[in-house]
């Protein structure tokens, strides 16, 4: 959904730049703006992170809580995604609760988490059927520029990474919390690559003003193994099969550098 | 009488600039016969006028500007245009056009659409009231082609310069057409995209270095590079 | 994780009337502020103060929608606080709380003294407040960093604001409260001012303190106010300094061949 009424000439002169393989921002169609991944900047939560992607920030913190499994699947701890589009981040936000866009967003950042299993849930189990852990993964936009699934799926990615919970111990059926500290159980990461379709092409990471002319977007998430994890194709648009398939293409390549120049730093960090 | 500050000083909302017979300009406000900064910005003296030259701020239309907008709605008998103001501009077809329209068989869509941009002069404005434009005089006009750069009306006047010594500079080393707008949006059309690339750099840079002093000739070696 | 019970059941103050972290009672906590932070908003501004980290961003003056909000001879202005679900030891339900509707009104009526409303009718101004952690107060951290925003945006203001709080903890009259002191101690009294006359334009107490001990306080707070205000003037002057520092780094460099 276009964010303003855009002009002609803008409309124009995107399209007419994509065409010679051009962007508005001298980017070429496959770059990607620069990034930076700020972690552990809320230390009330168990876990944060600030990403800026270009001039898209996200903020992100992780709260656990111990509290009671879903009864379907009663050894499993929880994790649940949400993000909130505050006002400050855009002229077009209006205060209130999550709107369509925010609530696509966060399930779309939850899908690639939860399908990618990154956290051991059945190791978040305290008590089986009674306690486990659930892990509030709250996505806040504070400055929207474009591409906010790939921010913050990389700030959710990030937090979760250096999120620290206390170890348990169960004495008569009652859980105690520990002062030592342990990093949550982590099986794989999943990273997101967003393309804009404008026209013939496909853009990487678009910028706002991009994402006010596209056609559509589509957002692919592969996980450590170069497996497909989530996809998402969003706005009124269509996608062609060799869309479809460059985008998927490209996203193997791309995700896989984007793990190497971003999220090994913090895997070192941890020390894992 | 006294100035509490230096030429071109920065300065910040309620400090005191002023004292006496002097007049308060843009920027300012007088309590008492004390002359206070409004703004964040520049502070100068012009002749008894003491003013700050306003680093940010909304564009509050003026009679007399130069604007370029783009048209956010049609009604039956006006226009709607956003000139990126707290106020949305109205456009008459009697301040367009030399003959009489006639509402029941003219659409005024097939003149200006939603979705076209404009440049216009305002013809009028008070608070109680939206600015109402004119596109009458030469050079006013739909624009087509071309690219919009948005910034901060307040750098408007470096990215001019004295006399037009900035933006004659710029034109000649480009070889771009840019029509300024006083509500910070400039209309830039040239030959190639590099071209047009090297203006939007300079607009960039005269709008984050607009307070500093050497700025055309730092501009002029920009586009060089 | 032991839950802290209020009313001083833990010691706030050693022999020497040094609190827990480690400041005297007149001492402010570390404070840094930042000026143009974000990239869409007309200004913006971000304070941390002490663990308290908050963001605060000004859209305006802009058209106001609905129209019949709309005053015919002033700006409308509104300040909307909320807090980040993690900005709290337990994690906060996203949805306002009514705190968090005082808050918004208070640090409103905090701010509009300051804002030449008349210059703008039939207009909104927007002030938009995010706490990102919250160790006490944080109404006057987000009063301190609104009112940057304002300047910050171009919004012809009269004066800054800045706000602090004093309080009384383990009967001692302290400065800038943290959210310890404020859960445990005796009161809490958030003043903000407009520093040239000295108008006040919040003043909130909740507590137990005799006539004496609040005016202690309350010229506590003002005292503290001035030093942040000269902490305000620093960051919008040196945001533009900064830039002329750069510019002339640049061209002696060039002159040097460098």
């Amino acid at each position: 959904m276009p964010h303003s009424l855009i002009s002609e000439i803008e409309t124009k002169y995107i399209r007419s730049l994509v065409s010679k393989e051009k962007r508005v921002d001298s980017r070429r169609l496959n770059d990607i703006r620069p990034i930076t991944i700020e972690c552990g900047i809320v230390e009330k939560a168990n876990g944060s992170a600030r990403v800026t992607l270009g001039n898209t920030k996200v903020i992100v913190g992780v709260k656990a809580e111990i509290g009671t499994p879903y009864p379907d699947t009663p050894n499993s701890g929880v994790i649940t995604c949400a993000a909130e589009f505050i006002p400050m981040a855009s002229p077009y936000f209006e205060p209130g609760p999550p709107n369509e866009e925010a609530v696509e967003l966060a399930r779309v950042v939850d899908r690639g988490i939860r399908e990618s299993k990154m956290v051991d849930l059945e190791k978040l189990c305290i008590i089986p059927n009674e306690k486990v852990w659930i892990l509030f993964v709250d996505i806040y936009i504070i400055d929207h520029a474009g591409n906010l699934f790939d921010a913050s799926s990389l700030a959710a990615v990030s937090a979760l990474l250096t999120t620290k919970i206390p170890r348990t111990e169960v004495e008569d059926g009652k859980v105690k919390t520990l002062d030592e500290r342990t990093s949550l159980p982590i099986n794989n990461i999943p990273i997101s690559l967003t393309f804009a379709k404008i026209d013939d092409q496909l853009c990487v990471d678009p910028i706002l003003e991009e994402e006010n002319v596209m056609d559509c977007r589509i957002t692919i998430v592969y996980d450590v193994n170069n497996n497909l994890v989530a996809m998402q194709k969003g706005e009124r648009g269509a996608l062609t099969t060799q869309d479809i398939y460059k985008a998927v293409d490209l996203a193997e390549t791309m995700t896989k550098e984007i793990r190497e120049k971003y999220i090994s730093p913090i895997l070192k960090q941890e020390g894992s | 009488m006294a100035l509490h500050f230096k030429n071109r000083q920065i300065v910040v909302p309620g400090d005191l600039l002023a004292e006496g017979a002097y007049k308060p300009g843009d920027g300012t406000f007088r309590e008492g016969n004390r002359i206070y900064s409004s703004v964040v910005g520049l502070a100068e003296v012009k002749g008894k006028i003491v003013q700050v030259v306003a680093f940010e701020g909304a564009y509050t239309p003026k009679a007399g500007d130069v604007v370029i907008g783009k048209v956010v709605d049609v009604k039956m008998t006006s226009w709607r245009i956003d000139i990126k103001s707290p106020y949305q501009a109205i456009m008459h077809p009697v301040n367009v056009f030399e003959r009489r329209l006639d509402p029941l068989k003219d659409d005024l869509r097939r003149y200006f659409d939603v979705g076209d941009t404009l440049v216009a002069k305002i013809m009028s404005f008070d608070r109680t009231r939206a600015p109402l434009l004119t596109t009458k005089e030469r050079g006013l006009g739909k624009l087509q082609g071309g690219y919009l750069v948005k910034m901060l009306p307040t750098k408007i006047p470096r990215l001019i310069g004295r006399r037009g010594s900035m933006i004659n500079m710029i034109k000649k080393e480009t070889g771009c057409q840019i029509i300024i707008g006083q509500n910070g949006i400039v209309w830039v059309s040239g030959k190639s995209f590099e071209d047009e690339e090297r203006v939007i750099k300079a607009i960039r840079q005269i709008e984050r270095e607009a307070h500093t002093s050497g700025l055309t000739d730092r501009v002029r070696d920009l586009i060089h590079k | 994780m032991e839950e802290i019970q209020g009313n001083s059941q833990i010691r706030l103050l050693t022999e020497d009337n040094l609190r827990l972290d480690g400041r005297k009672l007149d001492e402010l906590r570390p404070i840094k502020l930042e000026v143009g932070v974000l990239s869409r908003a007309d200004g913006s501004a971000y304070i941390e103060q002490g663990k308290s980290k908050i963001l605060a961003a000004v859209y305006g003056p802009r058209e106001l929608h609905p129209r019949h909000l709309a005053q015919p001879d002033e700006a409308l202005l509104q300040c909307i606080y909320r807090m980040a679900t993690f900005s709290v030891d337990e994690r906060k339900s996203p949805a306002p709380s009514r705190r968090e509707t005082e808050l918004s009104k208070v640090i409103t009526e905090s701010l509009a003294p300051a804002v030449f409303l008349k210059y703008f009718p039939r207009a909104s101004i927007d002030v938009y407040i995010q706490v990102i952690q919250a160790d006490g107060g944080t109404r006057c951290s987000s009063i301190t960093a609104a009112s940057l925003a304002l300047a910050d945006a171009g919004i012809p203001l009269r004066d800054l604001v800045a706000a602090c709080a004093a309080g009384k903890i383990d009967g001692k009259i302290a400065l800038d409260l943290s959210d310890i002191e404020d859960k445990n101690g005796q009161a809490d009294l958030p003043v903000a001012i407009m520093p040239r006359k000295k108008l006040t334009t919040l003043l909130q107490m909740d507590g137990f303190m005799t006539k004496e001990e609040f005016i202690e306080a309350y010229e506590l707070a003002v005292k503290g106010c001035q030093k942040i205000y000269e902490m305000q003037r620093e960051v919008l002057i040196q945001k533009y300094i900064n830039i002329q520092d750069e510019v002339s780094e640049e061209s002696s460099e060039q002159n040097r061949g460098g």
